[in-house]
């Protein structure tokens, strides 16, 4: 099948700066890729690469199974969406969205046709006489995602575009942008620091750490079977515990002594012999009580802080000398204090290299 | 907090309706305190000599400021002044070019120096250093450079480039462009230096925008940057303008209003009739049309500007 946008051993340097280096990702038609990492790890970059707003030091970049590495970005087939917005200021809306057809030369009436369209799949329509200072920022982003939508391309960029609006307009926004893309069905590249905005909407997410990827996959697969100790850590809100100690068999010792049966654990390939790790349990993976009957691992532990948070309750504990948190029902009455048992699901847990860092 | 703050307000206003006037008064007085200087000296020193000014333009004042009053008969006697009419034609030619030529080149070094050139800072201040400079230097150098023997003309002349000619200065339907030569040199670096602030302050991502829009740069600077710089633009122009207005030094030390009085200007005659030529009646008519002059171009502009800013938002 070809790729709708392919990109081939690439790099970029900025000066002696090496941004990004052989970096290598297939995306197929349709598909809504998320760039995820944080801040200054060369998601923009890659973005700009793409579009052709970066000349890129070495390696290809297709879009649409044409070499596009050379070309200028309005003749690559994007369309893209900018975190502060971008609009030209002194002109309306309706000036905005239409003024690229027009220096193109367009002929007027597509042009209307174009614009009418961009307007109502977004509901715009009553902005399009005002000027961008006259709207608010999610309005702003809205006419920001037309200027895109106009120009009727196979792939659409996104750089952070929601990072400049407040909590209630950007999870808004996102449901709009993934109804868009499920009404034009076209390839998304879409950056951005924030887990969340890449869980919802990501058909696979591509999380990255200084210029490189270091996992590319659907998101439940990155939640659950996080391909490394940074991959584990940065993904999930709070985060996953880590605890330190060496692997052998079945057997998990933390650093303290304390033995974990690790034999429901899914290992990729079982180590020989004994090896330093750390395992990894994430909050949701811990049961409190009679929940944790059944699972490999159980042990007492006091509680030390408890957070209610709503819809459920976030308590830190210490188990084998490490804090560890655990979430439970905001039902169950949880004091500091408390002597509880809590039990770890195993197999729904990982287990790392402590040298490589890689998934066991 | 807020809450309980929107009814007191509103129950101090109505008790105190009655004492609007004394309200306007008190209200705030401290800063209103603080601001008394400077409504004094906008006062006396813009208001009261503005009336000063006009009130004596109607007299027949000599050497002193207290002759009778005479009607309209100075503003007859300037019309009726070549001199004066020249110099209105002068400045008018002379300012006009000047603020043209003045932004066009500041911007379009402006933009040259925006490409992220090497050694940006060095050209920055090498050319604003002729705006450090008083136009009465300005004006002398450039009176050395052009005067037909010993300058430029004398010099290529003496190097055996015998028909070489660039006398400017002395041709009396040339000596505008000379004027207009110095008065470049002095101004475009400061401007180009606006302009630059001024280009700075467009986001990279709408540059970003224009180009996967399509647009080319030309069209991106025309369309889209330079509406964007319109304070900046403002900003330049008033500064410019009210240096072409008060254009007095340059000349004085460039051409002193000759050849004859082919580059006589405006500020030129009200001093020369008020301190050297006596006649201080008819400086200050000079003076007062100057200001009209500004007055008619300012207010409907001003209007246009802060005016109509409460229904525009
Ligand atoms: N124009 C530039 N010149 C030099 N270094 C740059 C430039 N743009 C970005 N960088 C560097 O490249 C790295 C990646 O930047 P960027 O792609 O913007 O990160 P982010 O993931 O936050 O979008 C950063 O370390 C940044 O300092
Ligand atoms: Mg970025």
């Amino acid at each position: 099948m070809q790729h709708s946008v392919s990109i081939k051993d690439l790099s970029l340097n900025f000066g002696n700066v090496k941004v990004l280096e052989h970096l290598n990702l297939d995306i197929a038609q349709g598909e809504f890729i998320v760039l995820l990492g944080p801040s200054g790890c060369g998601k923009s970059t890659l973005l700009n690469c793409i579009a052709g707003l970066l000349d890129v030091s070495d390696g290809q970049i297709f879009i649409g199974g044409k070499n596009v590495t050379w070309l200028e970005p309005k003749d690559r087939g994007i369309g893209m969406v900018f975190q502060s917005y971008a609009l030209y200021p002194q002109m309306t809306v309706e000036r905005n969205l239409s003024f690229g057809l027009r220096v193109a030369g367009m002929p007027k009436d597509e042009i209307a046709r174009r614009v009418a369209r961009a307007a109502e799949i977004l509901q715009i329509q009553p902005l399009l006489n005002r000027k961008p200072a006259n709207l608010s920022g999610g309005q702003r982003q809205r006419v920001a995602i037309g200027r895109a939508l106009v120009r009727d391309v196979d792939v659409f960029l996104f750089d952070e575009p929601l990072s400049n609006l407040d909590a209630k307009l950007r999870s808004d926004l996102r449901v709009e942008i993934k109804r868009l893309h499920q009404r034009l069905k076209n390839t998304m590249i879409y950056v951005t620091h924030d887990q969340i905005e890449a869980l919802t909407l990501a058909d696979r997410i591509a999380i990255m750490k200084n210029g490189v990827i270091q996992q590319l996959a659907d998101p439940h697969t990155i939640y659950n079977k996080p391909t490394n100790l940074y991959v584990a850590g940065f993904i999930g809100s709070p985060s996953m515990n880590f605890i330190a100690g060496t692997v052998d068999g079945t057997t998990f010792t933390a650093a303290d002594g304390t033995k974990i049966p690790v034999g429901a654990y899914d290992f990729a390939a079982a180590p020989a012999g004994s090896l330093k790790a750390v395992l990894g349990v994430r909050p949701e993976h811990i049961f409190l009580g009679e929940d944790a009957d059944d699972v490999p691992y159980r042990t007492t532990a006091e509680i030390e802080i408890v957070e209610p948070m709503g819809s459920e309750t976030l308590a830190w504990t210490k188990v084998a000398g490490i804090p560890v948190t655990f979430r439970c029902s905001s039902d169950i009455p949880l004091n500091v204090g408390d002597k509880v048992t809590i039990g770890f699901d195993i197999a729904r847990g990982s287990l790392f290299n402590a040298e490589t860092e890689n998934r066991l | 907090m807020a809450d309980t703050a929107v009814p007191l307000e509103a129950g101090a206003e109505t008790a105190h309706r009655p004492g609007l006037l004394k309200r306007i008064l008190f209200h705030n007085l401290p800063a209103k305190i603080a601001a008394l200087p400077m409504m004094a000296t906008v006062l006396v020193v813009f208001v009261g000599c503005t009336i000063w000014t006009v009130y004596y333009s109607f007299t027949n004042s000599k050497l002193l400021p207290t002759g009778k009053f005479v009607g309209f008969d100075q503003y007859e006697r300037l019309f009726q002044t070549s001199r004066w009419n020249v110099s209105v034609t002068n400045l008018v030619a002379y300012g006009a070019m000047s603020l043209v030529f003045t932004l066009v080149i500041g911007f379009i070094l402006a933009v040259l120096i925006d490409q992220k050139i090497r050694f940006e800072s060095a050209f920055r201040t090498i050319m604003l250093y002729p705006f450090a400079l008083s136009f009465i230097v300005t004006g002398l150098v450039w009176q050395w450079i052009m005067n037909p023997t010993l300058g430029l003309q004398g010099t290529l002349r003496n190097l055996g480039w015998s028909n070489f000619s660039f006398d400017w200065i002395a041709n009396p339907r040339m000596v505008l462009f000379a004027m207009l030569i110095a008065g470049l040199w002095h101004g475009t670096g400061f401007c180009m230096v606006l302009m630059l602030a001024g280009l700075r302050g467009v986001d990279e991502e709408v540059w970003k925008a224009a180009r996967v829009d399509g647009i080319p740069t030309w069209r991106t600077y025309v369309s889209i940057v330079i509406p964007m710089m319109r304070g900046v633009l403002i900003t330049a122009i008033v500064i410019l303008g009210s240096g072409i207005v008060r254009l007095y030094d340059l000349v004085v030390a460039l051409t002193n209003g000759g050849p004859g009085i082919s580059s006589e200007v405006p500020a030129k005659y009200v001093f020369n009739y008020m301190f050297s030529g006596g006649n201080i009646g008819q400086g200050l008519a000079a003076a007062t049309m100057m200001l009209l002059t500004v007055l008619i171009i300012m207010v409907p502009w001003a209007y246009l500007e802060f005016g109509g800013k409460g229904k525009r938002t």
